[in-house]
């Protein structure tokens, strides 16, 4: 047993494929079992896995807890949704099960996807399994912890301004967000609607275009998906020879960007050569508002998302005299302290008086930097970036808001011009895993899947192409 | 003293499209048990998101049209943001940056004078749940209860510039507006229902000391009386105010049946800051040419042609054009009817008095008659088998029960007596017992005539020919 289970650890989808099945899901309920304790990437285990038909048939894959599945708990780590069951399946749930994967639990997350370590879970911190004094890294931090540390095969986030491919990042694995529009957002709980994306998190990145594969496509229940030939594997074995790669300067100006990590960039820049890519430094001025632009679009949005958990129809409810007392105990008590900075700081944003000053000033520069990226993207293939400009930080060890938001710089752009990007795991910086990120045009996700292939073949720190998982002793 | 009054509307109307704003819930919830036609989007369960029903993209369009609007090519939804629990999601989805339509107008008739109220904007939003109260009072009710089969019905809201100045204009356009929705088949328009909802600011300008009053919103008003009560009522208090040297609180005022006064809903204090922003869930509508075009050519003639029309065709007075034009099956009807009786002017009499009185006496608005009823009381009369009065004494039946006219004749034994030998009877026996109104005649009273025909109607209680009378009168009194 304990031979298979160290094999199972380090499973893809794609190894799955070739191998038998029937353990999987005990095996990987044992695997949750006997780390759990230690990671917590798990706010529920199911305690009967539901089986479906189909050509992955008993895959174990874990979800994000802000994505609804019928009949377990979806919980969005928040008290104010302790203990609901959503009446429906997301569509990429529902989608991923119409193929035979198997759902074994719920992971953890900042509570709403408002944060970038899980510290922000209402129940607890997952630990990183590279090293459990420091953060997953989030929001979709248990998604990340999960599949690192070998209890899932692969799982599900969601991307609002880099919460799938930064705990990617901390925790050596893939993440992919894809295009707005790509994959159905019926199902996931909103936090900022016009930025929100689920994508999948996995030990390689064949697995994350093999399950885009899977969830892409039009929805007849989100009118903002749009109907895309869906077709990431069959290119993505080729090579990115005469390929152009763009490298914003303003990676180098960003003072917090951690040595290390500077130099496993540079690295990687050296690995795109070598695959016959050229690579150019490029400006994008208005990078440097992206994360002060997100940070007023993306608390508007969640203010006004987050409304209907007022108490009257699901949820906690805690009553006080007359409805407005009824109204603020149950948000007071029910959200967090990050939550409900973000909704007073969008509720404020929003107010007639100023409307104009923030949120309408927010959207233009939206606009400008969409049209300063995609012309970059007119003439490159890709933006390369580090996926974060630090490792994995020490639990407790960031309380500063301002400080926090400013960790995101390099993410958040994908989120608000809407583009496909991914990270991947290139080296270390201080024990811990660090991630490149690489962004492309949009709908252009088979691209950026492909270059990451190739980086993933090519990277010196990966073996045989495999990328090295991490060994949670138990 | 003079004063001048102004008012303007702004009035939601419940669209009967088949399924929801955007959701596949079903639209008609009239008298559904509570909580019956909901799903995971209209209860705003985490997660569900908003789909747009294209059906009420066209009804919004052929509403716009027909109240001659511009009617946009962009237009988006915006999220309305405020707290209730009648509005699951904490927003309402409208348009509020973006409308369907704007800069629109419609003629009213108020005095025999025709005047134009401008649309200053149309836009389509979704309706809010109900609650009800235990109790039935929402001030002493110890809860209430939800319910959400309303939430998500589509609505069109349709603001006018302030140009009615009357509490009797405001009525007539929204009646003229009912009729309009009516003739689209796009909205029951019953007030009663809450399928038509009217609010009105209104403010009264002192014309010698040129003072404006403050604005006050008037709701609740749910009936045509009700508008024009209201608005009567409110607009008196306000010059009563302004007699007085005051003015009044701008405020929320609703009207309160029982007292027929408005009272006090809610003050300048208490408005609230919508947040209004891009509903991110939803795409732009884009309206093509083409689809406007489609709709356009696809509207059915509406009251304001079709009065034009009927005065052209039939040549009636444009009073019964009017009337007739006002509901569009008794337009039909009357159409129908001309057609196979070829008397326009008469059998629009007979529809404006006889059958809309019925109608209004049964308070019904359905026609229980086919256009062969009213064929068949006319050939009978025309025939001379029956006074216009004995036609008037059975329509009443007629129009009841939808049975046949010569039908409730035979039943009640009447018949129009047309045997000219038995009217000389009656006639001789009159003449002798009256010679002196034959003297009368002779000397040239000739309008002594009435006199005998008077007698003739009386012995055969009103069924006598009355044409044939006439002429047999005037014949023995000749000889």
């Amino acid at each position: 047993m304990r031979e298979e289970l160290e094999l199972f650890e380090k499973m893809t989808v794609e190894d799955c494929l070739n191998s038998n099945r029937e353990e999987l899901i005990e095996q990987s309920l044992e695997r949750i079992r006997s780390t759990d304790p230690l990671i917590k990437s798990f706010i529920s285990v199911a305690e009967k896995v539901q089986i479906n038909d189909g050509p992955y048939k008993g895959i174990p894959i874990a979800i994000k807890d802000n994505i609804t599945t019928k009949g377990l708990k979806t919980t969005c780590a928040s008290k104010i949704l302790e203990n609901y069951i959503a009446p429906y399946d997301a569509t990429c749930v529902k989608r991923l099960k119409d193929y035979g994967f198997a759902i074994v639990g719920k992971t953890n997350m900042d509570e709403f996807a408002m944060g970038s370590s899980t510290e922000r879970s209402a129940f607890f911190t997952t630990r990183n399994p590279w090293n459990i004094d420091c953060v997953p890294g989030g929001s979709s931090g248990g998604s990340a912890a999960a599949v690192a540390s070998g209890q899932v095969i692969a799982s599900l986030g969601s991307d609002t301004g880099g919460s799938v491919r930064q705990p990617a990042s901390f925790c050596g694995v893939v993440g992919f967000k894809p295009t707005y529009g790509l994959v159905s957002r019926y199902g996931l709980i909103a936090f900022a609607s016009s930025l929100d994306q689920v994508g999948p998190i996995t030990k390689s990145v064949k697995d994350a275009a093999l399950i885009m594969e899977i969830i892409a496509g039009k929805d007849p229940f989100d009118s903002t998906t749009v109907s895309r030939k869906v077709d990431f594997l069959s290119q993505i074995e080729e090579g990115v020879e005469k390929m152009k790669f763009a490298v914003p300067e303003e990676v180098y100006e960003y003072e917090q960007l951690d040595n290390e990590v500077a130099e496993r960039f540079e690295e990687a820049l050296k690995t795109a050569e070598k695959l016959g890519a050229s690579v150019k430094r490029v400006r994008i001025p208005s990078m440097k508002y992206a994360v002060a632009t997100y940070y007023v679009i993306a608390p508007a949005e969640a203010s006004s998302n987050l409304a209907r958990y007022d108490g009257v129809k699901y949820g906690l409810r805690i009553e006080e005299t007359g409805l407005k007392g009824t109204y603020m105990k149950t948000r007071n008590v029910g959200f967090g302290e990050e939550v409900r900075r973000r909704i007073v700081l969008g509720t404020f944003t929003l107010s007639a008086a100023y409307y104009e000053a923030y949120f309408n000033k927010a959207l233009k520069v939206r606009r400008i930097l969409s049209s300063d990226v995609n012309q970059i993207l007119d003439r490159f293939d890709a933006i390369l970036t580090p996926t974060s400009p630090v490792p994995a930080f020490k639990i407790g060890s960031v309380s500063d808001p301002l400080t926090y938001y400013l960790m995101d710089i390099f993410t958040v752009p994908a989120n608000l011009v809407g583009i496909p990007a991914i990270s991947i795991p290139f080296g270390f910086a201080r024990g811990m895993p660090v991630g490149l990120q690489i962004m492309g045009k949009r709908f252009d996700d088979g691209k950026v899947l492909r270059i990451a292939r190739n980086f993933e073949k090519r990277s010196p720190y990966n073996d045989n192409g495999r990328i090295p998982l991490p060994v949670v002793r138990i | 003293m003079s004063y001048r009054t102004v008012i303007g509307l702004e009035i939601h109307v419940q669209l009967m499209t088949k399924t929801k704003a955007f959701c596949p819930c079903q639209a008609d919830v009239f008298e559904l048990p509570p909580n019956t036609a909901i799903c995971p989007v209209c209860t705003g369960q985490p997660g569900a998101l908003p789909i747009v029903n294209s059906s009420m993209i066209d009804y919004a369009v052929k509403i716009a049209l027909a109240l001659n609007c511009d009617i946009h090519e962009y237009s988006r939804f915006d999220r309305k943001n405020y707290f209730y629990p009648d509005l699951p999601k904490g927003y309402q989805i409208t348009q509020y940056f973006y409308p369907i339509a704007t800069s629109g107008y419609l003629d009213i008739d108020v005095d025999d004078q025709t005047k134009r109220i401008r649309i200053r904007r149309l836009h389509i939003e979704e309706d809010a749940g109900k609650l009800v109260h235990e109790g039935d009072s929402i001030t002493q009710a110890q809860y209430s209860f939800v319910d959400m089969n309303r939430c998500g019905i589509p609505l069109v809201e349709i603001v006018t510039e302030p140009d009615l100045s009357s509490p009797r204009e405001a009525r007539s356009f929204v009646e003229k507006l009912r009729t309009i929705l009516r003739y689209l088949e796009v909205s029951t328009g019953d007030m009663e229902k809450g399928a038509l909802r009217c609010d009105a600011n209104i403010s009264v300008v002192d014309e010698t000391n040129n003072i404006q009053s403050n604005r006050v919103e008037v709701k609740n008003m749910n009936s045509f009386r009700f508008i024009e009560k209201a608005l009567e009522y409110e607009q008196q208090r306000i010059i009563d105010s302004l007699r007085n040297g005051q003015n009044v609180e701008k405020e929320t005022r609703g009207w309160d049946l029982s007292t027929k006064t408005t009272v006090s809903m809610r003050g300048k204090e208490e408005e609230s800051d919508y947040r209004y922003f891009p509903e991110p869930d939803i795409p732009p509508v884009i309206l093509s040419k083409d689809r406007i075009e489609q709709i356009r050519s696809s509207l059915v003639e509406l009251p304001d042609q079709k009065i034009e029309r009927f005065i052209q065709r039939y040549k009636i007075p444009r009073y019964d054009a009017s009337v007739l034009a006002m509901n569009k099956e008794i337009a039909d009807f009357y159409e129908a009817c001309v057609k196979q009786t070829n008397k326009p002017k008469e059998v629009s009499n007979w529809i404006m008095t006889e059958m809309l009185r019925e109608m209004k006496q049964l308070e019904t608005e359905q026609i229980n008659i086919t256009p062969a009823h009213i064929f068949e009381l006319f050939s009978l009369m025309e025939k001379g088998e029956i006074s216009i009065k004995m036609a008037k004494d059975i329509f009443p039946e007629v129009f009841r029960t939808g049975r046949m006219p010569s039908e409730v004749l035979s039943e009640r034994g009447m018949k129009q007596i047309s045997d000219e030998k038995l009217i000389e009877q009656i006639i001789k026996r009159a003449m002798e017992q009256n010679p002196k109104a034959v003297e009368q005649y002779k000397s040239g009273k000739t309008n002594i005539v009435g006199y005998f025909v008077g007698q003739v109607m009386k012995e055969t209680r009103g069924s006598a020919n009355p044409q044939l009378v006439n002429e047999i009168v005037k014949r023995l009194l000749e000889g």
